[in-house]
């Protein structure tokens, strides 16, 4: 089987986040990256699943050469390969551009594929476009937000959060699943493998050199604020006798808060 | 100059980090309140590969470089020294002694084994030879074409669990002329005849490490059990705790950072007189020595992995660097407590635990004292 597993370099989630409120975008001096959380979900399944049925697990990021530490850490995951798609333009929160690079590298380059994996969304943008844009540019069957995977044949299956209950899909392969929590446990990096990922070339692909145009990638979404939330409120303290208390809390849970 | 690490060291640290927080800090204080060495999770160390850090490729080991080495017992000693110490033994002295002097067959024998996460220890230490290495009283006589070994050793290391192969074991084979004895190393087997491994309990430091005491009692062996050459001892033994030295550096480097995490993520949240206590400079600006003095402190460790990893003379630097990182540990741990007032006495927190790890540090594989007489004699003194 052929796994292609795309990923994001995000900043660590326990970073404190700071704002250019200027060019409207977080301030990455001085922000520790990771790979995204539920992209690891997805590594971690297609290494199974490679374990299990055999084949190669490629990954890629479409990203500055700033995204080749990422690329690394799944190397030393066990991926037999990755490939940075390089975009030098800065974070433009356009799930839809992300996914015409993607597209097109695989329309191009990458041609022979039986599934292609991504978290359900990346840490920080948390807008969960990619992986549907990139199945309908492909025409490829999507299933989103998965906790179960398992492929038989040319076949699959998977089980997918919704409000409430879990939801059972079968699908055909090729097609795009996005992992959600839950699905697996991610491995450690080993030492061995992070010193076979030394000696691992990462091959740069620029959107150049996928024939993109400057009109293919313009941006469709323009980013007009962006504010940190705002500050939780110091909570009301009711202190009084519990029979008087009582009531009080009743009468703000009817009235203000609205939940009873 | 340049101070950077390279993508495989960071990658190296955030795994270790990783790792230490996940899979080791939820154990940390139960294993320690037991005693308890634990066997699984030496196993899951071993499954990443820490036990096989300086072992050559041929031998299943990854070969790196001291500088990643002790990035990883800075990691690990971040949140427990007692499992950075079962690593740093395992490696520095454990799988070292065997790879630089043993023989192909002894490294064939041993090493991927020990690379897999099975332990040896390294038996120097005596009741009555600590610092004083004349004083060793452990022999081994040589009787027609057999080896017969008796004495003791005290303070030793991974020698004692259920996954210990052996031990390296100094002995006195002989006297020089002018008095001067002749030290020589053998490999023993746990299940040598004569031979007993026993753990050390009730300890203030490193509870959850293995220690052990050593008896030998006519322990038989053979030409073929000696590690190097017959004489070759003492001067294994001096160039094992150079090495050694960088590792127990770097557990002060990590418990002192440790330490200082702590402090700090308690300082924002304690509240007193209506403000973080962090906000008071009495304790902001002892965080900021402490996080100096770590800095300082990492840095000189760096450098000295650099000299080592360059193959420039260390082991000045490594003395220094052991001295100094142990004492700035002890600041850092100190600190923690302070900051934690009556939180820092209580075990459920774990500036108590930084507090008493770190005391081993300026005794451990030299006491502060011995690395002091190491750079003075350096100065020409």
């Amino acid at each position: 089987m052929n796994l292609f597993v795309f990923v994001k370099r995000v900043p660590d989630t326990e970073s404190k986040i700071k704002i250019d409120h200027e060019k409207r975008t977080i301030v990455e001096e001085g922000l520790n990256f990771v790979l995204s959380p539920y992209d690891e979900y997805a590594v971690e399944e297609a290494l199974r699943l490679r374990e299990a049925k055999g084949g190669r697990v490629v990954i890629f990021s479409v990203g500055a050469e700033t995204s080749k530490v990422i690329l690394k850490k799944c190397l030393a995951m066990g991926a037999d390969d990755a490939v940075l798609l390089k975009d030098e333009a800065p974070e433009s929160y356009d799930g839809l551009r992300t996914s015409k690079v993607i597209a097109k590298a695989l329309q191009t380059k990458f041609k022979d594929f039986d599934l292609l994996l991504f978290g359900r969304q990346s840490m920080g943008a948390d807008n969960a476009q990619v992986p549907s844009m990139t199945a309908e540019l492909l025409g490829l069957p999507q299933v989103n937000v998965v906790t179960k995977l398992e492929i038989e044949g040319n076949r699959g299956t998977a089980e997918r959060e919704i409000e409430g209950a879990s939801e059972k899909v079968s699908f055909s392969l090729p097609a795009v699943i996005s992992a959600q929590k839950g699905l697996n446990e991610p491995r450690y990096e080993t030492l061995k493998g992070i010193m076979a990922a030394k000696r691992k070339e990462i091959p740069v692909l620029t959107v150049e050199d996928l024939g993109l145009s400057a009109a293919d990638l313009a941006p469709q979404l323009k980013m007009t604020g962006l504010e940190s939330p705002p500050v939780r409120q110091a909570g009301t303290v009711i202190d009084d006798e519990p029979v008087i208390a009582a009531k009080k809390i009743v009468e703000f849970l009817r009235e203000k808060a609205k939940v009873i | 100059m340049d101070f950077s690490l390279n993508e495989e060291q960071e990658l190296l640290r955030q795994t270790v980090r990783e790792f230490a927080e996940n899979e080791i800090k939820p154990l940390r204080e139960e294993l320690d309140e037991k005693e308890e060495f634990s066997i699984p999770l030496t196993q899951k160390m071993a499954d990443l590969g820490l036990f096989g850090i300086l072992i050559p490729p041929e031998y299943d080991g990854m070969q790196m470089d001291y500088l990643s080495y002790c990035i990883v017992v800075e990691e690990l000693a971040r949140v427990d020294g007692c499992q950075a110490a079962t690593v740093a033994a395992g490696n520095s002295l454990g799988s070292c002694p065997v790879a630089c002097y043993g023989s192909e067959e002894q490294k064939k024998a041993l090493l991927p084994k020990l690379a897999a996460g099975k332990l040896w220890g390294f038996g120097l230490t005596e009741p009555n030879a600590g610092s004083d290495a004349g004083g060793t009283q452990t022999t081994a006589v040589k009787k027609s074409d057999k080896w017969i070994l008796n004495g003791s050793k005290i303070f030793i290391t991974n020698a004692a669990t259920d996954i210990t192969l052996g031990s390296t074991i100094q002995t006195v084979t002989g006297e020089r002329e002018g008095g001067k004895k002749v030290y020589t190393c053998f490999l023993v087997k746990q299940d040598t005849p004569g031979y007993s491994a026993k753990p050390m309990h009730k300890k203030m430091t490193w509870r959850s490490s293995n220690t052990a005491e050593i008896y030998l009692e006519d322990v038989e062996l053979t030409d073929a059990d000696i590690l190097g050459g017959e004489g070759e001892g003492f001067h294994q033994m001096l160039e094992t705790l150079d090495s050694g030295r960088l590792a127990i550096a770097a557990m002060g480097v990590g418990g002192a950072q440790g330490a200082l995490e702590t402090a700090v993520a308690y300082a924002k949240e304690r509240r007193q007189f209506g403000r973080p206590i962090g906000k008071f400079q009495a304790l902001a600006f002892r965080m900021a020595d402490m996080a100096t003095e770590v800095e300082a402190a990492r840095s000189l460790l760096y450098r000295a992995c650099w000299l080592k990893d360059s193959g420039r003379p260390f082991s000045m630097e490594a003395a220094m660097i052991k001295l100094y990182a142990s004492e700035v540990m002890k600041r850092a741990a100190d600190g923690a407590v302070q900051i934690l007032g009556g939180y820092g006495l209580m075990e459920e927190y774990p500036a108590a635990k930084f507090y008493r790890d770190q005391r081993l540090l300026e005794i451990g594989e030299g006491t502060s004292e011995m690395q002091r007489l190491v750079i003075s004699r350096k100065l020409g003194l």
